[in-house]
C-alpha cells in the first residue's frame, strides 16, 4: 500500500451512503417531532379562544341552551378530588416501598423481586387497572363512585412513585448514610433525617410526574367513576373528571360540547406539560451541581 | 483461650459487668421500638406493592370464571359477539389488537431508531441533542384521550386522501381492498405509532449510549465511516437492548385504549384490509363495561381483560429481562413503561 492511498478521499459510493443515511435519519427525526407540534398547535388554536374564567367556574350548560354560562368546573373538582385521594394512598405506600428497596433490602433477592414486580406493575395497561377497580369496588358496592376511580388511579400511581423514589434515593451518596450512622443515629433517624431530606427534590419530582400522569388518565375512570353533569356529590356517587369529559364530548354532534372538549384539553395539557418541563429543569440543575 | 492475644489484655483489667455499664450502643427503649417499627412498616408496605399484582390477577380471573366455564378456550377463536343472545367470542378483538400494534411497531421502529441515533451520535452539538430527546419524550406525557381528540379532528381528515389514494391505486392488494371510511385500522396503527415512539426512541438512545466508546473508536481507527460503524458495530452490539425497547413499545401499544377507541371505528369484524373498520380488546372494554349488566357479559369482558393482562404481562416481563441485560439502560426503561 502506498502512502497516498491513506490520504485518498472516500470512494463516491461510501460517501453517498453516508450522506444519504444522515439525510434519512434527520428526515425521520423531523417526522417524529411533527405530531407533538401538530397536537399542541391544534389544542391551542381550538381551545384557547373559549378559555375564560366562566368555563373554569360553571357547570356544563344543557345542550341547546346558549344563554347560560358553559364550563367544566365540576370536572376540575372531580379530577382534583380523585387524584388527591389516589395520591394520599399511593404516595406513603410507594415511598415506604422505595425506602425498603434502597435502605433495608438493598441487593437482596427479596428487594430485587419487589423491584421486578413494581416494574411489571407499571407496564399493566391502565384499562386493565380499571377492570380491576371495577371488579373490586363497583361490583361489590353496585355503584359507580369516586372511590372506585381513586382506587384505580392509586394502583396506577403506585409503581411510578416506587420506581422514581427509588431512583432519587439511590442518588444519595453512601458516605452520607455512613456519616449519620457514625454520629450514632439509628436506621430510622438516618433514613428520616438524612436520606429522605437530601432526596426530597427528586422524590417530589417523581411524585409530581405521577400526579400529572394520573390527571390525564381516562381508561381507568370511564367505567369506575363514570361521569356526571352535576357538581361532586359525595364519594359514593358517579363523579365527573376532565379526561372523561373530553372523551364524552369528543364525538358529540354539538359544537358547544366539542369546543368544551378542546378547552378542557388546553387546561389539562398546559398543566401536565408545565409539571413535566419544571421537573426536567429541577432534575437537571440538581445533577449539574453534583 | 490462653492462645488468644486479643482477649487477654482487656479481660484482665475490665470485667464484662464493667463494660455493660458503659452504654456504647445508646439504644434506649423508645428509639429501638421506633427503629424496629419503621423497618417493619417499610416491609409491610413493600409487601402491599407486591400484593397488588397478585390481587389484580385473582380478581380478574375470578370474575372471568363464569365466562371461562361457559366458553372455554373456544372463546379465543370464536367470532360472534352478541350481547342480546349472550354469545361471545374474542377473535375480532384479538385480531384488531395484534394488527394495529404491528402497524404501530413497523412505523415506530425505524423512526425511533433514527431519533435515537440523531440524539446519541454527535451530529448535533450537545445542547441541541438533550432538549431534542426530551421533546420527543414529551409526547408520552400528553394524555391518550387528547391524542384521540386530535386524531378525530386532524389525523383522520389528513389521512383520508392518502387512504383513498391507496385504495384507488393498490386495491388489488388485499391490504388495501376496501373503501376507506376515515376511521379504521390504519389510522389506529398510525396513532399508536405516535404514542409508542417516545418509548422506542428513549430506550434505544440509552442502549446506544451504554455501548463502550472503545468499540466505536476501534471501528473508526480501522477506517469505517460513521454509518458503517453504526450498521456494523453499534447496532449489532445493541441488538438485545433494541429488541427490548421494541418489545416494551409493543406492550404499550397492545394496552393503549382511549386514542385507539376514538379512531378505529369500533366494528368487530376481521378484514384483511387495513382501510376497514376494526375493534381492539381495550376499546371494547372501554365501550361496554359501563353498560354491562348481565353476569355472562361482564364475565366475557373480564375474560377479554384477562387475555390482555396475560399478553401484556408476558411481553413486559420479556422486555424487562432483555433491557436489563444491557445494564444501565434498565433505569430509564422503567420510567418510560406504557400506561
Amino acid at each position: 500500500m502506498k502512502v497516498e492511498d491513506l490520504s485518498q478521499p472516500l470512494p463516491p459510493v461510501r460517501q453517498f451512503f453516508s450522506y444519504a443515511m444522515t439525510a434519512i435519519a434527520f428526515l425521520l427525526t423531523g417526522l417524529a417531532l411533527l405530531p407533538l407540534f401538530a397536537i399542541l398547535i391544534e389544542i391551542l388554536r381550538q381551545g384557547l379562544p373559549n378559555l375564560s374564567l366562566e368555563t373554569l367556574v360553571s357547570l356544563p350548560a344543557p345542550i341547546g341552551v346558549t344563554d347560560q354560562p358553559n364550563g367544566f368546573a365540576n370536572a376540575i373538582v372531580g379530577t382534583l378530588i380523585m387524584v388527591g385521594l389516589a395520591s394520599l394512598a399511593s404516595i406513603p405506600i410507594g415511598v415506604m416501598t422505595a425506602i425498603y428497596l434502597t435502605e433495608f433490602g438493598k441487593g437482596g433477592a427479596i428487594a430485587n423481586s419487589i423491584r421486578f414486580i413494581a416494574t411489571v406493575l407499571s407496564g399493566v395497561p391502565s384499562i386493565v387497572v380499571g377492570v380491576f377497580a371495577y371488579g373490586v369496588i363497583v361490583l361489590t358496592t353496585k355503584n359507580f363512585s369516586a372511590i372506585a376511580g381513586s382506587f384505580a388511579l392509586a394502583v396506577l400511581m403506585l409503581p411510578v412513585v416506587v420506581l422514581s423514589t427509588e431512583g432519587a434515593l439511590n442518588l444519595v451518596s453512601n458516605s452520607q448514610r455512613l456519616a449519620s450512622a457514625a454520629l450514632g443515629s439509628s436506621r430510622f433517624q438516618t433514613t428520616w433525617r438524612v436520606v429522605l431530606l437530601s432526596a426530597l427534590p427528586g422524590i417530589t419530582t417523581g411524585i409530581l410526574l405521577a400526579v400529572a400522569r394520573a390527571a390525564g388518565e381516562t381508561a381507568p375512570l370511564i367505567f369506575t367513576a363514570l361521569f356526571s353533569q352535576n357538581w361532586f356529590s359525595g364519594l359514593q356517587n358517579p363523579t365527573p373528571s376532565m379526561s372523561v369529559l373530553i372523551y364524552n364530548y369528543a364525538n358529540s354532534p354539538y359544537v358547544e360540547q366539542t369546543s368544551l372538549a378542546w378547552t378542557a384539553s388546553v387546561v389539562l395539557v398546559l398543566m401536565i406539560l408545565l409539571i413535566n418541563i419544571l421537573s426536567r429543569l429541577v432534575t437537571r440543575n440538581r445533577l449539574d451541581i453534583q | 483461650m490462653t492462645n488468644d492475644p486479643k482477649g487477654m489484655a482487656p479481660s484482665s483489667k475490665l470485667s464484662s459487668s464493667d463494660l455493660s455499664e458503659i452504654d456504647v450502643m445508646g439504644i434506649d427503649g423508645q428509639a429501638s421500638w421506633l427503629d424496629g417499627g419503621f423497618t417493619w412498616l417499610a416491609r409491610l408496605f413493600a409487601f402491599c406493592t407486591v400484593a397488588v399484582l397478585g390481587w389484580m390477577t385473582w380478581v380478574i380471573f375470578q370474575q372471568a370464571l363464569p365466562a371461562i366455564r361457559e366458553y372455554g378456550l373456544e372463546f379465543l377463536w370464536s367470532q360472534d359477539w352478541s350481547i342480546g343472545d349472550l354469545v361471545f367470542g374474542a377473535l375480532p378483538y384479538l385480531h384488531g389488537t395484534v394488527v394495529s400494534s404491528t402497524i404501530a411497531l413497523l412505523l415506530a421502529i425505524p423512526i425511533g431508531l433514527a431519533v435515537a441515533l440523531v440524539t446519541s451520535e454527535n451530529f448535533l452539538p450537545a445542547w441541541v441533542r438533550s432538549p431534542l430527546a426530551f421533546i420527543v419524550e414529551l409526547i408520552a406525557a400528553i394524555p391518550s384521550v387528547i391524542i384521540g381528540l386530535w386524531g378525530i379532528f386532524v389525523l383522520i381528515p389528513f389521512l383520508l386522501p392518502i387512504q383513498l389514494w391507496l385504495f384507488n391505486t393498490l386495491n388489488w392488494i388485499p391490504l388495501f381492498s376496501t373503501e376507506p371510511f376515515g376511521p379504521g385500522m390504519l389510522v389506529a396503527g398510525v396513532i399508536l405509532a405516535i404514542m409508542i415512539l417516545p418509548t422506542m426512541a428513549a430506550i434505544s438512545r440509552d442502549v446506544l449510549l451504554a455501548i463502550p466508546q472503545e468499540l466505536r473508536s476501534a471501528s473508526g481507527a480501522l477506517g469505517a465511516t460513521r454509518w458503517e460503524t453504526i450498521f456494523r458495530v453499534m447496532l449489532p452490539a445493541a441488538i438485545p437492548g433494541l429488541l427490548g425497547a421494541a418489545t416494551l413499545a409493543l406492550g404499550r401499544a397492545l394496552g393503549e385504549t382511549m386514542a385507539v377507541t376514538m379512531v378505529i371505528g369500533n366494528s368487530p369484524q376481521i378484514s384483511p384490509s387495513l382501510l376497514n373498520l376494526a375493534y381492539t380488546i381495550p376499546a371494547v372494554l372501554a365501550n361496554e363495561f359501563g353498560e354491562a349488566l348481565d353476569d355472562l357479559h361482564i364475565g366475557a369482558l373480564m375474560y377479554l381483560a384477562l387475555i390482555l393482562f396475560a399478553l401484556t404481562l408476558a411481553v413486559n416481563v420479556f422486555a424487562v429481562l432483555l433491557v436489563q441485560t444491557v445494564g444501565s439502560a434498565s433505569q430509564s426503561a422503567t420510567v418510560y413503561r406504557g400506561r
